[in-house]
């Protein structure tokens, strides 16, 4: 990855996190860990690697995502917004009454937010059914997948990973937001997946394990997934919930939190100190 | 009367899983969206032969059911045409936040077919018995809740289905049942299939009642008793003008359905009665307990799905009325 285009992601990425957390900041409520934690994959996806049209949504050849941990919407949609799918005034209206940005990924309200998603792991599934569907179309184009590490406790995920190594949807590339958080605390101590990338590599999976806030980390593990044959891809990001805001970095609390306006200004100052 | 009644005293010569799975690949020989899911039970489906003729359409996805809504789903959001089978509980009550999320409030174009509805759930007993999938199902906005009563209205349901943009529960006898029509009843979206004429009291039934509710006409008849037959299939959306048609020349109802009496077909209308126009109404169904093992004329009995307790409610029915 050359110099400038790395710059360039970080610096998109950085966007993203200043416009989630002024979004949440908005109602002063919200996913923001979550959000935080997703912030280079969306990124070096949206910013790089997917096959979109801002200006046509649904174009049939597009890449899609499927963000399945739904609550981190508020990302997606600052990412959405930056790319140009909307004005960006439109992120001020997150969960407000009436609103087309609600708190969970809507494909039927949010222009270019492929499936709707919130009940975890249903993501999954319908990601799958994306992959098979273009694939079936004969498209050469990318799902891509975003799972979190709690989300991953449903039983739902794991029939997903049986599934898509058993149609070896080498179309289907997927990340796990390992931040090691949920809403009760720590997963490796409530209901701990361990290894997650080794029990994808047993379901018939190529998987990687990266600093998920390294950009160009996450660029080279899909260009290393879009290698593989006969395989779907589980790239495992190590993350840190809530990264990036000082009020709420690693803090097991940032699941969903109250925002004040004093918070939003400092991190996002702090933000856009880096910018410059 | 327009529709041609077979003798629905003696059972179809065509499995209704196999008037399912010929029109579905009639359907899907002249439109490539059409899609097949199962979740091992392809060959209790009866889709064999659909997955032999289109094997790169025909997806089983194994012991996943919540996995195979959810790949529907995300099928349809590509454009395609998913039905997905399995037998009623496992589709309304281990997939239902799957029928919920990722098919009904995501607006997408899946067709979940529930088989074994009811008692004809049979050998499997009451771990396998639905008496709860339409009080699920119909629960979900926009969802379409239909059960046919044998193969030829089965073949219409699958065609209807298609041609409608949006998610449709089907409830799906597998086996032969009582036939009720000697052709295509050629249904309409929400309407009621006429199936008698009458004027004392009106017997709206769905699936397997609907046979037993011409049997209990027959009954009715010989005591100078006049019973209209309306097959309901449609228990969402309901056909309402039917309905009060039905209320204003015969002025007593008994709903007669293979499932609880709770949040069923009954209480579909009794929800009508109550807010829109009174009549006395009368359901037979299960009386809200759990299913049990045997044979489906035991289980019929046992559960009063029968022509005589329709019989006694009808004239109950027209008692309320005269009182």
């Amino acid at each position: 990855m050359d110099e400038k285009l790395k710059t360039d992601l970080q610096r998109f990425a950085t966007q993203i996190r200043i416009e989630t957390i002024k979004e949440i900041g908005t109602l002063g409520v919200g996913h923001i860990g979550g959000s935080l934690s997703i912030v280079e994959a969306l990124a070096v996806l949206y910013g790089e690697v997917m096959h979109i049209d801002p200006e046509n949504p649904k174009m049939e050849e597009r890449d899609w995502l499927i963000c399945s941990k739904g609550h981190a919407g508020p990302a997606v949609y600052a990412a959405l917004a930056l790319k140009g799918y909307f004005p960006m005034e439109m992120l001020e209206t997150l969960n407000q009454p009436g609103t087309n940005l609600p708190s969970h990924c809507d494909m039927n309200r949010t222009p270019g937010v492929d499936m709707t998603t919130g009940s975890l792991g249903q993501g999954a599934s319908s990601a799958v059914g994306i992959a098979i569907g273009n694939r079936l179309k004969g498209l050469d184009n990318y799902t891509y997948l975003i799972v979190g590490d709690g989300e991953s406790q449903e039983g739902q995920v794991w029939e997903v990973a049986l599934y898509a190594g058993q149609k070896k949807l080498n179309n289907l590339i997927a990340f796990m937001d390992y931040n090691d958080m949920q809403i009760d605390g720590n997963v490796s101590d409530i209901n701990t997946l361990g290894d997650a990338g080794k029990k994808f590599e047993e379901f018939g999976w190529y998987s990687q394990t990266i600093d998920g806030h390294d950009v160009e980390a996450i660029y080279e593990a899909i260009q290393n997934a879009k290698a593989q044959s006969d395989k779907p891809s589980m790239i495992v990001l190590n993350t840190i919930k809530g990264k990036g805001a000082s009020f709420c970095e690693g803090l097991v609390s940032s699941h969903s939190m109250n925002v004040t306006e004093d918070q939003v200004k400092e991190a996002v100052e702090a933000l856009e100190a880096e910018l410059e | 009367m327009t529709v041609k009644l077979a003798d629905y005293r003696i059972d179809d010569t065509t499995e209704m899983r196999a008037a399912y799975c010929e029109t579905l690949m009639d359907l899907a020989a002249e439109d490539s969206r059409i899609v097949e899911l199962d979740a091992d039970l392809r060959g209790a489906a009866g889709m064999n032969a659909f997955a032999e003729k289109f094997p790169d359409r025909a997806f089983n996805v194994g012991v996943q059911e919540a996995n195979m809504m959810g790949v529907a789903a995300g099928l349809s959001a590509t454009g395609y045409i998913p039905f997905a089978n399995t037998f009623a509980p496992f589709a309304t009550r281990r997939a239902c936040d799957q029928i919920f999320m990722s098919c009904a409030y995501a607006k997408q174009n899946v067709k979940v077919v529930g088989l074994d509805p009811g008692v004809t759930a049979a050998l499997n007993g009451g771990t396998h018995m639905p008496f709860e999938d339409i009080a699920i199902m119909r629960a979900f906005p926009e969802v379409t809740v239909v059960e046919p009563a044998d193969s030829m209205a089965t073949r219409d349901v699958i065609k209807l289905a298609k041609e409608n943009d949006g998610v449709w529960y089907i409830r799906l006898g597998r086996k032969t049942f009582p036939a009720v029509y000697q052709e295509s009843p050629k249904i309409e979206y929400g309407k009621v299939i006429t199936v008698r004429e009458g004027t004392d009291v009106t017997l709206i039934a769905s699936g397997i009642m609907v046979a037993e509710a011409l049997k209990a006409a027959d009954e009715l008849e010989k005591e100078n008793i006049s019973a209209r037959v309306l097959d309901s299939l449609f228990i969402k959306p309901l056909d309402e003008e039917a309905i009060s048609k039905a209320i204003d020349e015969t002025g007593a109802l008994v709903t007669c359905e293979n499932h609880n009496v709770i949040n069923g077909l009954g209480s579909a209308v009794a929800d009508f009665l109550a807010t829109e126009k009174y009549a006395p109404l009368e359901k037979v169904g299960v009386q809200d307990e759990f299913g049990e093992v045997g044979p489906v004329d035991y289980l019929k009995e046992r559960f009063d799905l029968t022509a005589d307790v329709i019989v006694q409610k009808a004239k109950k029915a027209i008692a309320r009325k005269n009182s």
